[in-house]
């Protein structure tokens, strides 16, 4: 446990003390918020009609975006090598590392929302459901780009593979998402899609590390 | 690789032999092309003159001849991949490997055909080109993991290090298939009640059912040849890779 935190911790500094990473990646979030009322016309009510689809879209891009620095350089600078070597199995420094990056890109984002919501003209519930299945989903999100980040390590060229490869799988959590927060013809409908949500990322999060540790294995030999 | 065992090489190992696999397979290769063409001959004659007219949709129903196998394989290709996937990271079998690699064109294009063919049929009976159904969606997305899949191959310089993790993302979309599949559906009823689809029509006549069963064992067959055939050349073009380093490093 002790070096599980560890990892947590270090992937935490790590990207506090350089710096910066985390603050673009809420300003590309909010900007595709701001871009998308340029492009549909800012008729409120057809947008806060589109605003739960928009509110995840931008997510997904902008948890794309932050990906590739995953895995990325730790391989570079070969303490992916050590950890892999270390007591803890790779699979719990996998989760370890997934845990920080969601802290590190999820979360901002999710403190970034209410200005979506605004832009975007949702009204307060509709927020209420956004930043719950926002909460709930995203850790899916990022259990799923973990394997892609895994996957594509070896490849000097990933940063464009791993979003094509993951975003087919990631339907799911979009449907649901979206599901989630508009209310549809159907009462309770968006209830079950938030428990349907929670279960997949629940699967996710528990099945991804092992399928990314696994990768990181199979890429080294 | 070397095998250290004294005793005689099991079938298995001897299946993972590159040599072996093209010297067993080379005589195999022109009895299933005149089989495929054979089966498909005969499907095309019953598809296409001896089978009846729909009452309802006329001879549009004759695509259903070449659709719903093509959509059959989409499925079937990718289950074989699943299987070599497996293959290839349990027991390293090198022919695993190769058959992952040359399975994942194949089964691009068999879901590409699914969906084109399934446009051509859904224009006059349906009005349209495209409908956001569930089951087309999940084919479109499974269209979208092929390619995704074949990207990550061709990504990779060295393909005996990348296959096995291409398996490992292979295996993971296995997983996530069904889910895609229950999703997608779910989405679909939520926002559009079923009206333009009935889930599998009436019960086919044995007149319909017949050549829909030849022109898919005519479509499998058809694949299986083009998949030992693509499998021989993509060992070979693995041979010819590694030659050519080793004539390069030898090279002062």
């Amino acid at each position: 446990m002790n070096g599980f935190l560890a990892v947590i911790g270090r992937d935490l500094r790590l990207s506090l003390r350089t710096g910066g990473d985390a603050l673009t990646l809420v300003l590309f979030f909010v900007m595709i918020g701001i871009l998308v009322p340029f492009a549909i016309g800012p008729d409120a009510r057809l947008l806060a009609r589109l605003a739960p689809g928009i509110v995840w879209i931008a997510a997904f891009l902008a948890m794309l975006l932050g990906l590739d620095r995953l895995f990325r350089s730790d391989a570079e600078d070969g303490s992916l090598m050590l950890l892999q070597q270390a007591q803890m199995p790779l699979e719990a420094v996998v989760g370890a590392k997934v845990i920080a990056h969601w802290t590190l890109t999820a979360l901002p984002l999710l403190c970034a929302s209410p200005i979506l919501a605004i832009v975007l003209a949702m009204d307060f519930p509709t927020f209420v459901r956004c930043l719950v299945a926002l909460l709930v989903g995203t850790p899916a999100l990022v259990a799923l780009g973990a394997v892609g980040a895994a996957v594509t390590v070896a490849l000097r060229r990933g940063g464009l593979i791993a979003p094509v490869l993951i975003l087919p799988l990631a339907i799911p959590v979009l449907i649901f998402g979206v599901g989630a927060i508009a209310a549809g013809p159907v009462p309770g409908a968006a209830d079950s899609a938030l428990l349907l949500l929670a279960a997949l990322s629940v699967l996710l999060v528990g099945l991804c590390p092992f399928a990314a540790a696994l990768a990181l294995r199979v890429s080294e030999d | 690789m070397s095998f250290e065992t004294a005793q005689k090489p099991s079938w298995f190992a001897r299946l993972a032999h590159p040599g072996q696999f093209l010297a067993w397979t080379r005589p195999l290769l022109i009895p299933l092309a005149l089989l495929s063409a054979g089966l498909f001959a005969a499907g095309m004659y019953l598809a296409m003159f001896a089978s009846p007219e729909d009452y309802q949709m006329g001879d549009t129903v004759r695509i259903m001849y070449i659709h719903v196998p093509n959509a059959w394989l989409s499925q079937f290709v990718y289950a074989l991949m699943a299987v070599s996937a497996i293959g290839s990271l349990v027991w390293r079998h090198p022919m695993a490997d190769v058959s992952m690699k040359a399975a994942a064109p194949l089964g691009a294009v068999f879901t590409a055909l699914a969906l084109y063919t399934g446009a051509l049929w859904g224009r006059p009976t349906w009005g349209t080109f495209w409908e956001w159904d569930g089951r087309m969606t999940s084919t479109l997305v499974l269209l979208l993991i092929y390619l995704g899949i074949i990207a990550l191959w061709r990504a990779f310089e060295d393909p005996l290090r990348g296959g096995r993790v291409v398996a490992v993302f292979t295996l993971l979309g296995a997983l996530n298939i069904p889910i895609i599949k229950f999703s997608v559906d779910w989405w679909n009823t939520l926002h559009q009640p079923a009206s333009v689809f009935r889930p599998d029509g009436p019960r086919m006549p044995a007149s319909i059912l017949t050549p829909l069963l030849v022109m898919t064992l005519a479509f499998t067959v058809l694949f299986l040849t083009l998949h030992l055939a693509s499998m021989r050349t993509e060992i070979r073009r693995r041979r010819a890779v590694s030659l050519e380093r080793q004539r390069a490093a030898a090279q002062p």
